[in-house]
């Protein structure tokens, strides 16, 4: 008897969501989810990590959650898998419908996951309460929410759903791209699966530095029959060299007989899809030879160079200067000084980079994970040798981005794969791949010397900021040339030097991350504001209140302000302050154990849109004959809600509802460039641009109807409607033209910003955004742990396009202020998946009170500003600070590790 | 190597009894797999290359029973039904750990077994069972042994399993499963979190004082060991306030510097944890007299 016969009998099928599906000869010993997604095309199944450590994969089995990246087919065989997809039958739509009325989801990559875990413990527990959908969820991650409406969905989940309330501007309306992200219907960029699709694997370097040389690649194929093509910069038909910042690209697609960081791609292997997945590349013919590398930022300056022409490895310094800083210091009261030193921070989108490309006639069609739609078809275009024309860039759903995926990573490689093989070619980085190869925040060493009068009002501050920008330029000079900017944070100074490098190393390619090197400046300065405030005999909110920029005021930049409000955030928080003050002594007080309260509090401002360098948006809007109003929007939704919020005002500009309308796009066919989703610009910029065009178009359908501008638009039966004081008439719509419309607005909008001169002087952002919050912290004094209690957010938005959207992004940047402050720390080699590098998960979060400010920009649309980066600078800093408070520890590093501050509290 | 191709069916094994098993790790030295949720992290693979043998069907390898000498764990036993056996409270420590073994995901795949053959030196299962004195049962075609559990880890990631053994089960002895114990992890983060230190403490009451503690510490040295050195010093100390002698427990250690923590923090962690274990152990004792 074959010793698995009997055992084999009754388990030869799996009942997937009530459908018996037989199992035929698939790999017993393969990963359910790689059966789920590949075999059965159910791609809600998410995987961001293969390891057990996201939990987006989660399936039930047999009503267990379990990881199905973890569970091989065989044991799956003869029992019954519940997967995103059939949710529904299994008695979950409320569930669902909670997820989307509470904001639950973002970027939507580890909805299902989370689904599929609340799913298991409502069926057992119809109303759980906070501590058990904290411990049901604890295994799946999430990079966007902060989890605080992921629990208040799951809390609410027995809820009917209620029909939709208002949905004008201001009105907390659920996102729109919402249902197919919590139905599993959302495509991401590994969920495109072409029937005859090739894999595209990269070959990466071991080392920090070396040089390569290939041995015979082609024999190396022939013995594999399931190789279609191994390609290596000889191959590259264009030019090698991509960058978010033109006049610095450096980066090759694949390396050129050198590679500089551990993880750089040297050569593709591209073959069919089974036998590439299983292969074993370590026999790869490349050899390598080892060449010191710069790991230490310090020693970069006097190290030979990474690339010729970047004497002392110095990408680019900013620098802002105003006033004499030696006499205002010289003549202050009180002077602190102190340095502060950040780590390499990961982004870890729960969706690693992936993506599809195809040829489509002579068109090559990239269909990725991106945040810069535009920017990736015209650095792949070149890198490929094609006109920009002949590259058409489709973004798939974005799992995450945080200013990752800003920068191109599988597009020139699988645009590569296709061109060469003419077969539709995919490519998905693992974890591993993706921690190693893509960009992070940069590594700061920062130092600071701040002085304030005898009346306690800052009169001087001297910045510098060493950043460790990696082995190719990114967006470092970004960061160097923002960072002094705003050195200042949110406050009045009367003289200010403030400077930054970026400099290279054979690090990771340090590049954009939600802040842009501003919340490593935050935390040098911030925690210095402490002791300041201190010196002079202040309470550390009001010393920060007597400080903050007022409307008139100018900025270190010589920028005179308008819609300044930061001081409103801050009053905002005073009864916040003084309760909060109240309860951290009383508690410690009486604390007889090792635990002490602190709290504390932060600042930030920031600039939205690029720093002095145009960033336009084009919004295009069409009538369509039958009165229907479609948005071409061309800025990517990686989760914060563009599609919601641009929709909303152009809805409010035109005069009609936001269900009105239809939205096309991103994709460079059919929509005009909105630019890249970074530097909280989107609301902003591509938000005028959506208000000019709903604007113009309004004025055309008015003539059209003859109406005056007081008419009001309706869309019903009749098809499109204006209402004024002559009554209710169809507007004359004609035909449709080439385009399908019968009426058409695309408009521009470009922030108004000039140069910065040698001094830093200029006006490099035309919209800011402000934001204070206060921490509250319980530490443990012997074991240097800190607990978070609570956070208390107050962020000025200008005007609250989307009040639900708004907290999300508040929620979720303090869920990266709080990795930032206490346990993110990218280590080459030694980091490289998510169980060695920690980001908060659901039980790190503390309750979070955001407050929304109103404070309107007269440049942003209906007055609003950008939020996105700004909710996660003041996050660490108060952290940090509420640290102090509860210890008398200025911490100087972070992340603040248990042991780093039980070793500074000695 | 030559890749694996997608369906080699005939390479996994999935036997409904351990004879049928031990034959086939006799003439294949399969790889084992139980949870997988140690063996699949270990691959960037979709799937698993063979021969594998999965234990998880095979009668009598799961589940918790007690017998005439102590009690007796399945080997193939999940994490999740540790957490939600009744269990005596000298084992209330394998509890706590079991659910703090990644999350609910992991704790409905992962097994004890498994924990324990793979070695890790922050295996969360092995302090709570070395506090008890745990023995584990070892089977080939060859016959069955016991070993104690602190002579089958022989070093990080290495055990005295042969190569054509399964091992059947977790054994604990009457005598250490008598007292309350409780166990305590400390991470970076609350969740899923590898530990940077971790502690049991089982301890037996008399007369308002320590009878007889077991300390055992995870993640502090090449392999998690008993210190039984601070054990001999609480003997006949008074319940309200036991002391530990930090540097005792650092010379019992010998702690490594990593990403996580420097090797000093982890001695003195070790001791703050073993002082709250402790009071968690003895704290309804306490109550009691
Ligand atoms: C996200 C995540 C979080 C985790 N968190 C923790 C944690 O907090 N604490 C912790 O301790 N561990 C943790 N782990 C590790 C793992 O879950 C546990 O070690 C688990 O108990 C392993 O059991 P398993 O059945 O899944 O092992 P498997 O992966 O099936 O096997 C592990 C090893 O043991 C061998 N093996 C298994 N059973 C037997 C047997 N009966 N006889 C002989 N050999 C056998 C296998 O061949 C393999 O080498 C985590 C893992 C993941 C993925
Ligand atoms: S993909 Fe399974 S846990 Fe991350
Ligand atoms: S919404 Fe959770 S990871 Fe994006």
């Amino acid at each position: 008897m074959s010793l698995d016969a009997a055992a084999d009998a009754g388990t030869a099928a799996i009942t997937v969501n009530g459908l018996t599906v037989a199992l035929g000869d698939a790999a017993r010993a393969r990963r359910l989810s790689d059966w789920l997604r590949h075999e059965l095309g159910l791609t809600g199944t998410k995987t961001g990590c293969d390891a057990g450590d996201c939990g987006a994969c989660t399936v039930l089995l047999d009503g267990a959650p379990v990881c199905a990246c973890l569970t091989p087919l065989g044991q799956a065989a003869g029992r019954s898998v519940t997967t995103v997809e059939g949710l529904d039958r299994a008695g979950m739509a409320r569930l669902q419908d909670a997820f989307l009325r509470h904001g639950a989801t973002q970027c939507g990559i580890c909805t299902p996951g989370m689904l599929m875990a609340a799913a298991a413990l409502l069926a057992r527990e119809p109303h759980p309460d906070r501590a058990q959908v904290e411990t049901a969820l604890a295994g799946v991650l999430c990079r966007c929410t902060g989890y605080a409406k992921i629990i208040d969905a799951v809390l609410d989940a027995g809820r009917p759903a209620e029909p939709p309330g208002s949905r004008a501007l201001g009105a907390r309306i659920a996102r729109l791209d919402g249902p197919p992200r919590v139905t599993g219907r959302a495509r991401y960029g590994a969920d495109e699966i072409p029937p005859s699709c090739l894999t595209v694997r990269a070959i990466r370097s071991p080392h920090p530095h070396a040089d390569f040389a290939f041995g015979d690649l082609a024999a190396w194929a022939a013995a594999r029959p399931w190789v279609a093509a191994v390609l290596t910069a000889a191959d590259i038909p264009g030019r090698n060299r991509f960058g978010v910042i033109p006049p610095f690209a450096d980066q090759p697609a694949l390396a050129e007989g050198r590679a500089r960081f551990r993880g750089e791609a040297v050569a593709i292997v591209v073959g069919e899809p089974g036998p590439t997945e299983m292969a074993d590349l370590s026999d790869f013919p490349v050899r390598w030879t080892p060449l010191p590398a710069i790991t230490d930022p310090a020693a970069a300056a006097a190290a030979e160079p990474l690339h010729p022409d970047r004497p002392q490895n110095l990408l680019t310094a900013g620098r802002v200067r105003r006033g004499d800083v030696a006499a205002a210091m010289a003549g202050a009261a009180h002077v602190v000084e102190g340095t502060m030193r950040t780590a390499f921070v990961e982004h870890s989108p729960i969706e690693p980079e992936a993506g599809v490309a195809w040829l489509d006639g002579d068109m090559l069609v990239i269909r990725a994970s991106t945040q810069a739609p535009a920017m990736d078809r015209d650095d792949t275009a070149a890198v490929l040798g094609l006109p920009p024309e002949r590259v058409r860039t489709i973004p798939s759903a974005c799992g995450g981005g945080f200013g990752t995926k800003l920068d191109l990573s599988v597009q020139p490689l699988i645009g590569l794969a296709a061109l060469r093989t003419g077969r539709p070619c995919r490519m998905v980085y693992t974890r591993t791949e993706s921690m190693q190869a893509t960009t992070k925040r940069h590594p700061g060493r920062l130092r600071a010397r701040i002085g304030a009068d005898q009346a306690g009002r800052l009169v001087a501050l001297d910045f510098d900021a060493e950043f460790d920008t990696g082995a190719y330029a990114s967006w470092g000079p970004t960061v160097a040339n923002r960072v002094p900017v705003h050195a200042t944070g949110p406050y009045r100074f009367a003289a200010v030097r403030a400077e930054a490098r970026a400099r290279h190393t054979n690090n990771p390619v340090a590049g954009a991350f939600r802040g842009f090197g501003v919340p490593q400046g935050a935390l040098c300065l911030e925690t210095l504001l402490d002791p300041l405030a201190e010196a002079c005999g202040l309470d550390r909110l009001e010393f920060r209140i007597l400080n903050a920029l007022r409307d008139g005021d100018a900025t270190a930049t010589g920028q005179v302000l308008r819609g300044v409000g930061i001081g409103e955030c801050l009053r905002a928080l005073r009864p916040h302050w003084a309760d909060a003050l109240a309860e951290a002594e009383a508690a410690n007080a009486t604390a007889r154990g090792p635990l002490r309260r602190g709290v504390g509090v932060a600042s930030c401002w920031y600039g939205c849109g690029n720093t002095s360098l145009p960033n336009p948006s084009t919004v295009r809007i069409g009538i369509t004959p039958e009165g229907r109003p479609v948005l071409h929007q061309g800025a990517t939704d990686i989760g914060q809600g563009s599609d919601t919020v641009i929709t909303q005002i152009a809805a409010e500009a035109l005069g009609l509802p936001v269900d009105a309308f239809t939205l096309v796009g991103p994709d460079t066919l059919l929509t005009p460039d909105c630019g890249k989703t970074s530097a909280s610009r989107q609301t902003y910029v591509t938000g005028r641009a959506a208000a000019a065009a709903a604007r113009a178009l309004r004025a055309q359908i008015l003539r059209l109807a003859n109406a005056g501008d007081e008419a009001r638009l309706s869309l019903g039966e009749g098809g499109l409607c204006v209402t004024d004081a002559a009554g209710t008439r169809p507007v004359p719509l004609g035909p449709a033209g080439p385009d399908g419309y019968a009426l058409r607005a695309e408009e521009s909008y470009d922030p108004p910003t000039t140069a910065l001169d040698a001094d830093g002087q200029g006006t490099p952002y035309a919209v800011y955004g402000w934001g204070a919050q206060m921490a509250e912290v319980e530490v443990d004094t012997a074991l240097g742990t800190v607990r978070v209690l609570r956070i208390t957010a107050a962020h000025d938005l200008g005007r609250v396009v989307n009040p639900l959207l708004a907290e999300g992004q508040i929620e979720g940047g303090i869920a990266q202020g709080l990795g930032l402050a206490l346990m993110e720390e990218y280590l080459p080699d030694r980091t490289e998946n998510l169980h060695d590098y920690l980001i908060p998960t659901i039980g790190d979060m503390p309750d979070i009170v955001p407050i929304l400010i109103e404070v309107p920009d007269p440049e942003g649309p209906f007055g609003a500003k950008g939020l996105g980066e700004h909710a996660l600078i003041p996050t660490a800093p108060a952290i940090l600070n509420a640290v102090r408070h509860a210890t008398g520890v200025r911490p100087d590093r972070v992340p603040l590790l248990p042991h780093r501050l039980r070793e500074a509290l000695r | 190597m030559d890749p694996q191709t997608l369906d080699p069916q005939a390479a996994y094994h999935r036997p409904g009894d351990l004879d049928a098993a031990l034959r086939l790790m006799a003439a294949l030295r399969p790889t084992v797999l139980a949870g997988g949720t140690d063996l699949f992290p270990a691959t960037q693979r979709p799937a698993l290359t063979g021969p594998v043998l999965d234990i998880t069907a095979i009668a009598g390898l799961s589940g918790i029973a007690e017998t005439d000498g102590g009690m007796r764990i399945g080997a193939a036993t999940r994490w999740s039904a540790i957490a939600g056996a009744p269990l005596p409270a000298a084992l209330e420590a394998l509890r706590q750990a079991a659910r703090e073994v990644g999350a609910v995901q992991i704790q409905n795949a992962g097994t004890i077994g498994g924990n324990l053959c793979n070695a890790s030196p922050a295996a969360d299962g092995v302090p709570p069972l070395l506090a008890c004195g745990a023995e584990v049962e070892l089977a080939s075609l060859r016959g069955r042994r016991r070993l104690p559990l602190a002579a089958f880890i022989t070093g990080p990631r290495r055990t005295a399993l042969a190569p054509d053994e399964i091992m059947t089960a977790v054994i604990l002895p009457r005598a250490g499963l008598a007292g309350r114990s409780a166990f305590l992890k400390l991470g970076a983060r609350r969740h899923l979190v590898i530990s940077i230190a971790m502690v049991a403490v089982r301890v037996e009451c008399a007369g308002g004082r320590i009878g007889r503690a077991a300390i055992a510490v995870g993640a502090c040295s090449a392999v998690a060991r008993r210190l039984p050195a601070v054990e001999a010093a609480l003997a006949g100390q008074p319940l309200e306030a036991p002391v530990i002698d930090p540097a005792a427990v650092a010379a019992a250690l010998a702690p490594i510097d990593d990403a996580r923590a420097s090797a000093e923090y982890r001695s003195l962690a070790a001791a703050e944890l073993i002082g709250r274990a402790l009071a968690m152990a003895i704290g309804p004792e306490r109550e009691a007299a």
